[in-house]
């Protein structure tokens, strides 16, 4: 059985592949998977019928006591019957429904095989948990095949009506399921079902109550019912198959699943009875009044979902016969019906019965075959309608609801009526001229393959019907789970006798008549008693209310101001842990027992404070970033003293970078920072952030005095060598032992680098390296620069470009600067690469190095402009930003080859001749990932904020504007 | 474990002098403000390793004597995202000053749309949960409608 849902799963995934090369052809062999599955069961149909059962499966969560369970019973054998058959003649459809030009055509074949296999796994789920995801599963998929014509808003609204309803539905019956799963002490569905007699309570019934609302919503009973007939948005062989045999059924078979554990729990009649009767005759009512063929049927399913929930949910046998048997009758039927509608659609060009005439003598075979189905569903002997809504008046009869029989019996005939009265009038209106003015609807001959689907499912309602006596057996052996209601136990019968039943089917068909005959419709229709009660008004307003409170939520916690919204966070810190901090009384264990670790670290903090100190009160720009850049460094000797060299080199590095960069885009504003706020709100701001530093600092020192476990990091250096083969413990922990936390952080940088590049190229990802071998080709003459040592060649291609085109801004180089930057660029490119790769071992490594790499670009940059560093680096930063990630995430993949764990480090090790002993470490790979990614962030910031803002100060043109045309200053520059 | 009143006193200013400046209106103080928060966030998670002792390296020292190579490792990543993020800050104040000749951070014009929205009684895309339009909505009002197309359907079963 599990194999079969893996074929379905295999074909959703093979089928948009076919029908791309195929065409809509794919589908007569897609076809061939549901039909596989109707071919299974029905070989199993003998152990079934035996009163035996087909079990499949496999532990999933043991700790949870969840399996993926399957079984086939005699419930379970007739909906995948109905699931596979009707799957396989609609797939079949699909084949000639669709015109080869149609859009979406391969997605649509995928998510209908999909949903096929999900629709399986759901009626043959055993376990609670697998019988909620294929439920789920079935809920997307629908929602997917409603959506089809996205382009559409009616399809995307009624998709989303429809997803949002039967999730909504389908995790309140997950609460239920997982009420009732632990009440019974099992996750198996059977199990459940088994013990359910034997629960009762409050929880049990509130899970009832849950697990029935999945049920109702599924099934489109009051009050989910209005999505089902949006839902008719969808094209219409998923109409027939969703919305007529498979999904909508979901909710009758959960009812007709628990009916016989839990229908005597005193949530379940009321709640199925009022809700089921309710929606029998709305439906019917609503039907009835409908013009377009397809809403018809759709508000018809609605009230026929009501009639088989009504009997599903009596709990007794014979109701449950009756039900599962028009269960039967109703997906025949009504997927023979809505196929005849979308080949009318199809070849007619509308389904309006106002506009439709002649076709019962243009198309004889469609009609034939929708006739006898429109006939079954109005219960017309000896069709397959007729002997299961004989049952069901027979039910009622046998006192299903005890006391409320009657009533309901009442409800039942009028709802017949309805059902009588909206069949005859789809096929007064779609076959005959009675509704219409129109002399001829336009018709376009349907293929044979076309009427196929409809017409064989046609002929079932027909053969179904004097064939009961053979597939009575199989609904009696569900049924007969259920206790009797009555002495003498129904029997589906063809010819029942001249009994009240039989009187009651007659009274039907008698007034459903009168009641379709077109001058009572019309004076019907006129009168509109629900009109007011319109569960999409209901659903509309609440969908308003949920927006409406998330405006206002939005709007009172969003001020629109950064200040608030800080102050607000910053408030709520010192309010909870700061109060939390005094209150606790946890103050008294901080042990402060020295005054400081050295003096040297004593005059690097005093550096600290003043430069810090300064610069929160400098007005000039550059001062105070300067100031900052102080603080920085200060901060780089307090970690060199703490025993981090590794910190204290990156400290520097970063520093030393981070001004660069920082005076790259501070060179373009203002020397002066605007000052905003008054005296007393500076003092105001200082009040507010003097707790938050006595606050964190006292919170630091209390975690410290706090910590009573061994730290974590005790074993690290033994781990170092002894697993990461390194001797710098830093390092290691960054290459190996906390491996994933470098990966996410090298993601950060990844996407801080991406973020700078697009705020400041906003046409392109990134920037090209800006001179680089195509500008030095064009380079109209001067074979000086062109032809020369191949160092520093930029500033005679930038000199050259501004004789040839003026700009407002000179750059001006010292040549001392040139020749430094001739004699440090390899030095400090060796360098790195020498902290690369003695990082394992040695302060240094990845980041180290990247930066120290990042810093010679820099020196290149600042002696000789952007051309220059389009030498320097003539590669693009995403490629190497890409490079680096693939680098550290293949170097991770590979300890699995080599049969450790992800990023597990594996050493090779060897003699290699002139080299000596050799030692090679895996995750020194890793680190070159992480050098490549420093590396491409430094190349990055420095494109965009170096070499991409001089290139707009260059741009001839309004220079107090530049970025404002991008695109155009761009194209200038090229040509 | 204890800690010396130096450090303490240290990540006490730079957190007051970061707070400080990262309340300020003008963009480049606010940068100025994460990186000294940066800076003293990375010596508080130094500081919370516990003792100083001798750099972490495998053979130079004995084990019990090193510094906390955790610690380190976490505040090495973060002082290299810190230059990330500035720089990600600088374009930000790059985009701002070229369009709006300024570095100030300015009311955020959405969440005063959000607040006019509600004063106007507007909703964010209605009509996409008004799904009563669909029930006249056929299977060929789309560009399957035109005839030629539907010729072509049956033609193609024929």
């Amino acid at each position: 059985m599990l194999v079969l849902l893996a074929v379905h799963a295999a074909a959703a995934l093979l089928a948009p592949v076919l029908v791309r090369s195929l065409g809509r052809s794919a589908f007569l062999g897609l076809a061939l998977v549901p039909a596989a599955g109707f071919a299974y069961v029905l070989t199993r149909l003998p152990v079934v019928l035996d009163g035996g059962e087909v079990t499949d499966g496999f532990t999933w969560i043991p700790a949870l006591g969840v399996d993926v369970a399957v079984r086939l019973d005699a419930l379970s054998a007739v909906l995948s019957l109905l699931v596979t058959g009707v799957g396989a003649l609609v797939v079949l459809y699909c084949a000639r429904y669709f015109t080869p030009s149609s859009g979406g055509l391969p997605r649509f074949a995928g998510v209908l095989l999909a949903f096929a296999g999900a629709m399986l796994a759901l009626v043959w789920a055993d376990d609670v948990v697998v019988l909620y995801v294929s439920w789920e599963l079935t809920t997307i998929f629908s929602f997917l095949l409603v959506g089809q014509d996205a382009h559409k808003r009616a399809s995307r609204a009624a998709a989303m009506q429809a997803l949002t309803i039967t999730a909504a539905g389908g995790l309140t019956m997950l609460v239920g399921l997982v009420v009732l799963a632990e009440a019974a002490g099992t996750y198996r569905l059977s199990g459940i079902v088994a013990v359910g007699p034997s629960l009762g309570g409050a929880a049990v019934t509130a899970g009832v109550i849950c697990v029935l609302v999945g049920a109702l919503s599924k099934s489109a009973l009051i009050p989910f019912h209005f999505w089902l007939p949006s839902a008719m948005a969808a094209p219409t062989p998923v109409s027939a198959f969703l919305h007529a045999a498979a999904m909508v059924k979901a909710g009758v078979y959960l009812v007709l699943r628990l009916a016989p554990g839990f229908a005597d729990d005193p949530g379940w009649r009321p709640v199925v009875a009022i809700a089921a009767g309710a929606t029998m005759l709305l439906g019917g009512i609503v039907a009835a009044r409908q013009t377009d063929l397809k809403l018809l049927l759709a508000h018809g399913t609605v009230s026929q979902l009501g009639f088989m929930i009504l009997l599903a949910g009596a709990g007794t046998r014979d109701a449950a016969l009756a039900a599962i048997g028009l269960v039967v009758a109703h997906a025949l039927f009504k997927s023979a019906l809505f196929l005849s509608v979308g080949v009318i659609d199809r070849c007619a060009g509308t389904r309006d019965l106002r506009e439709l005439s002649g076709l019962g003598r243009r198309a004889p075979a469609l009609a034939i075959a929708a006739t006898l189905a429109a006939a079954s569903m109005a219960g017309i002997p000896p069709l397959l309608g007729f002997v299961t809504k004989e049952g069901a008046f027979e039910a009622f009869l046998h006192r299903a609801y005890g006391p409320f029989a009657e009533v309901l019996l009442a409800v039942v005939v009028l709802g017949s009526v309805l059902t009588v009265a909206y069949s005859a009038r789809f096929v007064l209106g779609a076959f005959t001229d009675v509704f219409t003015t129109d002399a001829r609807t336009e018709w376009i001959r349907p293929g044979a393959l076309f009427l196929g689907a409809p017409v064989l499912l046609g002929l079932a309602s027909l053969v179904a019907g004097p064939a009961i006596p053979g597939i009575a057996p199989l609904l009696t052996r569900y049924a007969d789970t259920l206790a009797a209601s009555y002495p003498t136990p129904l029997e589906l019968k063809l010819w029942p006798g001249l009994t009240v039943a039989f009187g009651l089917s007659v009274l039907a068909i008698v007034l459903g008549l009168v009641l379709a005959w077109p001058r009572v419709a019309a004076r019907a229709a006129a009168v509109r008693p629900l009109h007011a009660v319109r569960s999409e008004v209901t659903w509309r307003a609440l969908v308003h209310a949920v927006e409406n409170g998330a405006l206002r939520v939005t709007a009172q916690t969003q001020r629109g101001s950064l200040a608030v919204v800080l102050c607000t966070i910053l408030g709520v810190l010192v309010a909870g842990p700061g109060v939390v901090l005094i209150a606790s009384g946890a103050l008294g264990e901080v042990r402060v027992d020295r005054v400081a670790d050295s003096p040297a670290q004593v005059v690097a903090a005093v550096l600290a404070v003043a430069s810090t100190v300064a610069a929160a009160r400098a007005k000039r720009r550059l001062a105070a970033v300067l100031l900052v850049g102080g603080l920085g460094y200060a901060v780089a000797v307090i970690f060199a003293l703490a025993g981090a060299p590794d910190v204290a080199l990156t400290q520097a590095l970063v520093e030393t970078m981070t001004l660069v960069v920082v005076v790259l885009v501070l060179r373009r504003l203002p020397a002066d920072i605007t000052e905003h706020h008054s005296p007393r709100r500076r003092l105001a701001r200082l009040l507010i952030a003097a707790p938050i530093g006595v606050l964190v600092a006292l919170l630091g020192a209390t975690a410290l005095g706090a910590r009573t476990a061994e730290p974590v990091s005790q074993a690290f250096p033994s781990q170092a060598y002894g697993f990461g083969a390194g001797q710098n413990v830093v390092n290691v922990t960054l290459v190996d032992i906390r491996a994933w936390d470098t990966i996410g952080e090298l993601s950060v940088l990844l996407a801080a680098a991406t973020g700078v590049a697009s705020l400041v190229f906003l046409d392109r990802r990134t920037g090209t390296p800006p001179g680089g071998t195509r500008r030095r080709r064009r380079a109209p003459v001067g074979p000086g620069p062109v032809a020369g040592s191949g160092w520093l060649r930029g500033p005679t291609l930038e000199r050259l470009a501004r004789q040839l085109r003026p700009g407002p801004r000179v750059t001006e180089r010292t040549l001392l600067l040139e020749v430094v930057t001739r004699l440090v660029f390899p030095t400090i490119m060796v360098l790195s690469i020498y902290f690369l790769f003695a990082g394992h071992n040695a302060p240094g490594g990845g980041f180290a190095g990247g930066l120290l790499a990042g810093l010679a670009l820099v020196v290149r940059y600042v002696a000789g402009g952007r051309y220059e560093l389009g030498e320097a680096a003539p590669v693009e930063a995403g490629t190497l930003l890409g490079t680096g990630l693939l680098l550290a995430g293949l170097s991770g993949a590979a300890g699995l080859l080599f049969g450790g764990e992800v990023l597990q480090t594996w050493v090779l090790e060897g003699e290699v001749p002139v080299l000596g002993h050799v030692k090679f470490v895996s995750s020194l790979i890793f680190d070159v990932g992480v050098y490549l990614i420093v590396v491409g962030l430094v190349l990055d910031v420095l494109r965009s904020l170096g070499a991409e803002l001089d290139r707009l100060g260059d741009t001839p043109g309004p220079s107090n504007a530049p970025t404002r045309q991008p695109v155009g200053a761009e194209k200038e520059a090229r040509a | 474990m204890s800690s010396s009143f130096l450090l303490l006193a240290l990540i006490a200013i730079l957190y007051t002098c970061g707070v400080y400046l990262l309340l300020d209106r003008s963009l480049t103080r606010v940068l100025l403000g994460v990186l000294v928060l940066g800076n003293a966030t990375n010596l508080l998670v130094i500081s919370a390793g516990g003792p100083f002792g001798a750099a972490a390296l495998v053979g130079r020292a004995p084990e019990s004597a090193m510094s906390d190579a955790l610690v380190q490792a976490l505040v090495l990543t973060a002082i290299v995202i810190t230059l990330g993020v500035a720089a990600f800050l600088l374009s930000i104040i790059h985009r701002t000053w070229s369009l709006d000749r300024e570095d100030d951070l300015t009311v955020d014009t959405e969440d005063r749309s959000v607040r006019r929205r509600l004063a106007r009684d507007e909703q964010i895309d209605e009509d996409e949960f008004d799904t009563t339009g669909c029930e006249q909505t056929s299977d060929t009002d789309d560009e399957h409608t035109d005839r030629a197309s539907r010729a072509d359907a049956a033609g193609a079963q024929a």
